[in-house]
C-alpha cells in the first residue's frame, strides 16, 4: 500500500515469531505454485490453493509476522472472499465493524458529508472491518496448518529467478545456505519494493505524489462510534486532512497531512508526534504509543503482471494512495481472480489462455482503484492553485447544499471491481431492468437458513429457478442451485431479478460471468465454456 | 445520442447579464474571485445536470471551437 515507510529504522518489530523453516532435502518433490512473499495476498492464495489440494511451497525473508498495524481497513469484498475460505468470522469477532464515514471541514462540529459503506443491508458481512494486518496474517497462518500440501518457509529468501519455459526457478538464500526450486507457477507477492520485479528488469508505470503523512496507532480508552471521521484543514492540523479511525484493543489510527518538505526521521519522534494526537484528542485523555510511521505514496503499477509462468500480485503489481483501503484490498482481489484459475489449468481444464484473463481483470482493477486514490489525493491536497480553488469552493457549497456533497472526496472506500468487458464475460442477450449485471461480483442475500454466497462455494455454480431447460438437464461440472428447491429464497428471487426459467452462472470467484431468462443448456456450456477461457467458445 | 450545446443567443437582456457577472466580483481579490466563480460554475453545472454539455463547454471554452461535437455529429 505504502511507499517508502520510514518506521522504526533499525529493525522490523515482531508481533510474532515464527519457526525458520530448515533447508529441504535435495529430492523434495516440486511444487505445482511457489509463492514468493507472505504478507496476506500471498497467505491468501496459498490458502485457497492449499484447500483445492495443490502442493505450494511460500517463500518468506522475514521469519516472523511484523508489528506494524499496516492495512487496517478489510472491505466486504475481501470479508467474502476469506468467509469462503474459513478466515473472516474469526476477523469479523476481533475486528471492529463500521459501514458509516463522516466527514468534517475546519472546525465545524457537523460533518459536512456522511455516506454509508453498506447500503443494501441484509447481507453476510459488513460493509467493513477495521483490524491490524498482523492479525490477518496470522489467522491466515493458522488457517494453513491445516493444509499439510503447504510449505510456509519462513526465513528464506530468493535471491535469484530464472523463467523457464514452463515455468520458473528460483534460487532460495536460508540460514543454511542457498539451494534452487523450480515449479510450474511462480507468483511474486513480495510487496511495493518486489525484488521480484527487480529481478525480471520490470518496473511501475503512473505518478508519485510529494506529499508526507504521519499514522500515529495509538492506545487510549474512550467510547467514540467505530465510524470513518476524516477532517479537512481541521484547527489541529495546519498542513491539511487528517483521519480518526478506530481499530480492535483501543488502538486508534490517526493519520496527519504533514506536508512535503519536512524531516521524515524525525517526525515520528514521539515528542513531535504528541503535539497532533494532542490537539485531535485532547489534552485530558491518557494514550500510549502503538506504531508510529511516515509515508509517502505512489499511484502506479506494472505494464502487465503475467509475465510468462511469473505472475505479480498485490503491492508488487500495483500500488495506489492509502485513502479508499485500496491496497491490501486490491491485493486480496488479485488472490481471489487468480486462485481459481490456477486451479483450472493445473488440473488440465483451460489452458494458460485463461492466465491470460488475470492480466486482463486484474488491471482493470488495478486501473480503477488507481483512478479512484488518485482524484481523492488530488482533492485532499490539491497540486495547483485553480486545483485549491475548486477543492475550496465545493467544501463551501458543501455545507448548505446537497448537490456539492458528493463532490467531496475523503477517499472512496474500496468497493469490488466490475469487469463487464473481460474476455470470460458474456454479455446480456435478454433484456433486464436490475439483478446483478454480468462482469459483476453476487450481491449477497438471505437463503434459507444461511446466505446466497455460502453455496457459491468455490465452484462454478448455476442459480436458476425452477423449470429452464438447465435445470432438467444440466450441464457437466456445473453445479445447480436451483431456488424452486429452496425454503426462503425470496431475497435472492428479488435480489436477481430471478424469474421463473432464467438463470445466473456464477464464476468460482462468485461474479457473475452470464445470465439469461430462458436459457438452453447450448446457452449455458457456451457461457461456461467462455468463463474458463476456451480460445474457440465464442464462435461455436 | 448525446444532448448538444446551444451556443445560440438565448439571454433576452444581455448587457445586464453580463454585468451582473462582473458585479459579482466587485471588491473581491483574486482568489476570492476565482472561488467565486468555480462556485458559478459548480452550481450551473449540477443545474444542467448533463456532463455532455459541460464537456462540450469546456472544448469550446479551451479551444475555441466545438470539435467534439463535429466529430458526433459525423460519426
Amino acid at each position: 500500500m505504502k511507499d517508502d515507510a520510514v518506521s522504526q529504522p533499525h529493525s522490523i518489530p515482531v508481533y510474532k515469531q515464527l519457526e525458520t523453516a530448515p533447508m529441504p532435502a535435495t529430492d523434495a518433490i516440486e511444487p505445482e505454485v511457489v509463492i514468493v512473499g507472505g504478507g496476506p495476498v500471498g497467505l491468501t492464495l496459498a490458502l485457497d490453493l492449499g484447500q483445492k489440494g495443490y502442493r505450494v511451497t511460500v517463500l518468506s525473508r522475514f521469519d516472523f509476522i511484523a508489528a506494524g498495524s499496516k492495512a487496517i481497513c478489510f472491505a466486504k469484498r475481501s470479508l467474502d472472499i476469506l468467509d469462503r475460505l474459513g478466515v473472516a468470522r474469526r476477523m469479523i469477532d476481533k475486528g471492529v465493524i463500521w459501514n458509516l464515514g463522516k466527514v468534517f471541514n475546519g472546525d465545524a462540529q457537523d460533518p459536512l458529508y456522511q455516506f454509508d459503506m453498506l447500503p443494501v443491508k441484509d447481507q453476510k458481512n459488513p460493509g467493513f472491518i477495521n483490524i491490524q494486518q498482523y492479525y490477518v496474517e496470522e489467522y491466515l497462518v493458522d488457517a494453513l496448518a491445516d493444509c499439510p500440501n503447504v510449505d510456509l518457509r519462513w526465513g528464506h529468501e530468493v535471491i535469484g529467478l530464472e523463467p523457464q519455459d514452463v515455468g520458473a526457478k528460483v534460487i532460495v538464500q536460508c540460514a543454511e545456505g542457498e539451494y534452487a526450486i523450480s515449479a510450474p507457477w511462480v507468483i511474486a507477492g513480495d510487496g511495493s519494493k518486489s525484488p521480484m520485479r527487480h529481478m525480471l528488469g520490470l518496473d511501475f508505470e503512473g505518478r508519485v505524489f510529494e506529499d508526507n503523512f504521519l499514522i500515529a496507532d495509538v492506545k487510549f480508552t474512550e467510547e467514540r462510534p467505530s465510524e470513518r471521521w476524516f477532517w479537512f484543514d481541521p484547527p489541529f492540523n495546519g498542513a491539511g486532512s487528517a483521519l480518526l479511525h478506530k481499530q480492535p484493543d483501543d488502538v486508534w489510527r490517526l493519520d496527519f497531512q504533514l506536508g512535503w518538505d519536512i524531516d521524515r526521521e524525525a517526525a515520528i519522534l514521539p515528542e513531535n508526534v504528541e503535539p497532533y494526537v494532542r490537539g485531535m484528542i485532547g489534552d485530558d485523555v491518557e494514550f500510549e504509543e502503538e506504531w508510529y510511521s511516515v509515508y509517502t505514496f505512489q499511484c502506479r503499477r506494472m505494464r502487465n503482471f503475467v509475465h510468462g509462468r511469473v505472475i505479480f500480485v498485490g503491492d508488487a503489481a500495483h500500488l495506489v494512495s492509502p485513502f479508499g483501503a485500496r491496497g491490501c484490498n486490491g491485493g486480496i482481489a488479485d488472490a481471489d481472480n487468480l486462485a481459481w484459475k490456477l486451479d483450472l489449468v493445473l488440473k488440465g481444464d483451460a489452458t494458460d489462455h485463461l492466465i491470460d484473463s488475470y492480466d486482463y481483470e486484474a488491471i482493470t482493477t488495478a486501473d480503477e482503484n488507481i483512478l479512484n486514490s488518485t482524484r481523492s489525493t488530488d482533492f485532499m491536497t490539491p497540486k495547483s492553485l485553480i486545483s485549491q480553488v475548486f477543492r475550496d469552493a465545493v467544501l463551501d457549497l458543501a455545507k448548505d447544499h446537497e448537490f456539492a456533497r458528493p463532490f467531496v472526496n475523503s477517499g472512496r472506500l474500496s468497493t469490488p471491481v466490475s469487469y463487464p468487458q473481460s474476455p470470460l464475460i458474456t454479455q446480456d442477450g435478454d433484456p433486464w431492468k436490475g439483478g446483478v449485471a454480468p462482469g459483476s461480483p453476487a450481491l449477497d442475500a438471505v437463503l434459507g437458513d444461511g446466505w446466497l454466497l455460502e453455496q457459491l462455494d468455490g465452484q462454478f455454480v448455476l442459480l436458476t429457478n425452477g423449470n429452464n431447460a438447465v435445470a432438467n438437464i444440466g450441464v457437466d461440472g456445473l453445479r445447480v442451485l436451483n431456488v424452486a428447491e429452496l425454503e426462503g429464497s425470496e431475497a435472492v428471487i428479488d435480489r436477481y431479478e430471478l424469474v421463473p426459467g432464467s438463470a445466473y452462472l456464477f464464476r468460482p470467484d462468485q461474479y457473475v460471468a452470464a445470465r439469461w431468462q430462458s436459457p438452453t443448456s447450448q446457452d449455458v456450456q457456451r457461457a461456461f465454456d467462455i468463463a474458463r477461457g476456451a480460445p474457440n467458445a465464442r464462435h461455436n | 445520442m448525446p444532448a448538444t450545446i446551444d451556443t445560440s443567443a438565448r439571454i433576452a437582456r444581455p448587457d445586464d447579464m453580463y454585468q451582473m457577472l462582473i458585479d459579482a466580483h466587485a471588491g473581491l481579490d483574486d482568489q476570492a474571485s476565482a472561488k467565486l466563480n468555480a462556485k458559478l460554475i459548480l452550481l450551473l453545472a449540477n443545474h444542467i445536470g448533463e456532463a455532455d454539455i459541460l464537456a462540450q463547454a469546456i472544448d469550446i471554452a479551451r479551444n475555441g471551437s466545438p470539435s467534439t461535437i463535429d466529430q458526433e455529429i459525423a460519426s
